[in-house]
């Protein structure tokens, strides 16, 4: 089944202007059946206008064994986040 | 609107109300049964698209008629000669080949129809059309890729398909068939005349078939009488399953 019917990553648009999101998975022979799966498991609730399906193989992850020297070296410099300034209220958000 | 083109607007409604229903509720059969998730989650999506579809031609249907028949009465109070659905919508689900090549023949129809019917000069059939249409635009583009990959897939594959071909392709030539409501109503502009859609669904159905590597049947004996209400055994069996709660607890809500 799998062989025949490799996992694909989904990912979702929900509005224009937005970001495309990681929803989930599905199973599908190929990229057209993956994009209709797709379709027919994630926007059943008007959750989306445009859809990506990634074969899941073609993703490279990072080694969850590496996590420590990956990211906490990032939780001590608190001047990255740029937090530290006034910003006139005429500028409105961000 | 004369009485006489109310009267057929009346009937064709109804007719593809009961189209729309009983496929909807063949495709709904094959919830927690399908081969693949994500197939038990597309046919359910379908058979509600055409359920539905079915509610709102059943309702226009009771307005028009003006006797006080609300969709239920149309879907759960009638007996199986009253249903005039084409004999293609009750045939069995069969395997999986079987419901995505009458899904395919029955959506090729239906797009072309709804499509014209957006040019009714009924307004609110019109609406349904409008929503309709893209509903089964997507039910043609998913049976048909299916059709093309079990057609042209494993030798196993193959072999379903040309047997649901061999099976399904006579009750086709129903669905073109035209009457006397059909032609007051195609003269009336309210509806499709449905024989005008056979270059179409013709196209379709031939792409399809090129890349499934499938041959439509050289010889058949086309079968019909849905209309008329003459119907086959299955959908008696059908109409038993779909009426039981609504017939067994009269009046009840939920």
């Amino acid at each position: 089944m799998t062989e025949e019917t490799p996992l694909w990553e989904v990912f979702i648009r929900p509005r224009n202007g937005l970001s495309h999101k990681h929803v989930g998975s599905v199973h599908a022979a190929d990229a057209e059946l993956a994009l209709q799966a797709a379709r027919d498991v994630y926007t059943r609730r008007g959750e989306g206008v445009s859809i990506w399906v990634v074969p899941s193989r073609a993703i490279v992850a990072s080694d969850p064994a590496r996590k420590d020297e990956n990211f906490e070296p990032a939780a001590s410099k608190i001047y990255r986040h740029p937090t530290f300034y006034d910003i006139p209220e005429e500028v409105g958000h961000m | 609107m004369e009485q006489r083109l109310k009267d057929a607007l009346f009937r064709q409604l109804v007719r593809l109300g009961d189209d729309c229903l009983i496929l909807g509720h063949r495709l709904s059969e094959w919830c927690g049964h399908a081969p693949m998730l994500e197939e038990d989650l597309a046919m359910p999506n379908m058979a509600l698209d055409l359920i539905g579809q079915a509610r709102a031609l059943y309702t226009l249907a009771g307005e028009i008629e003006g006797k006080g028949r609300a969709e239920d009465d149309f879907a759960y109070l009638r007996e199986e000669r009253e249903f005039t659905n084409c004999l293609l919508v009750e045939r069995p689900n069969g395997d999986f080949a079987h419901t995505m090549l009458r899904q395919l023949y029955f959506a090729a129809f239906m797009q072309p129809y709804w499509h014209a019917a957006q040019g009714s000069a009924h307004d609110g059939f019109a609406a349904i059309a409008a929503k309709a249409v893209k509903e089964m635009a997507y039910h043609v583009r998913h049976a048909g890729e299916w059709v093309i990959r079990l057609g042209d897939g494993t030798e196993e594959s193959a072999r379903r398909m040309r047997e649901a071909v061999d099976e399904l392709h006579r009750f086709t030539p129903e669905l073109f068939e035209t009457d006397a409501v059909t032609d007051a109503l195609a003269e009336a502009g309210l509806a499709p005349d449905p024989a005008s859609l056979r270059p179409e669904w013709d196209r379709v159905v031939d792409e399809v078939f090129r890349e499934a590597r499938l041959e439509r049947p050289q010889r058949f004996f086309p079968r019909s009488g849905g209309r008329a209400g003459l119907h086959g055994e299955d959908l008696g069996h059908l109409l038993t399953e779909l009426q039981y709660v609504a017939r067994a607890h009269p009046g009840a809500r939920w």
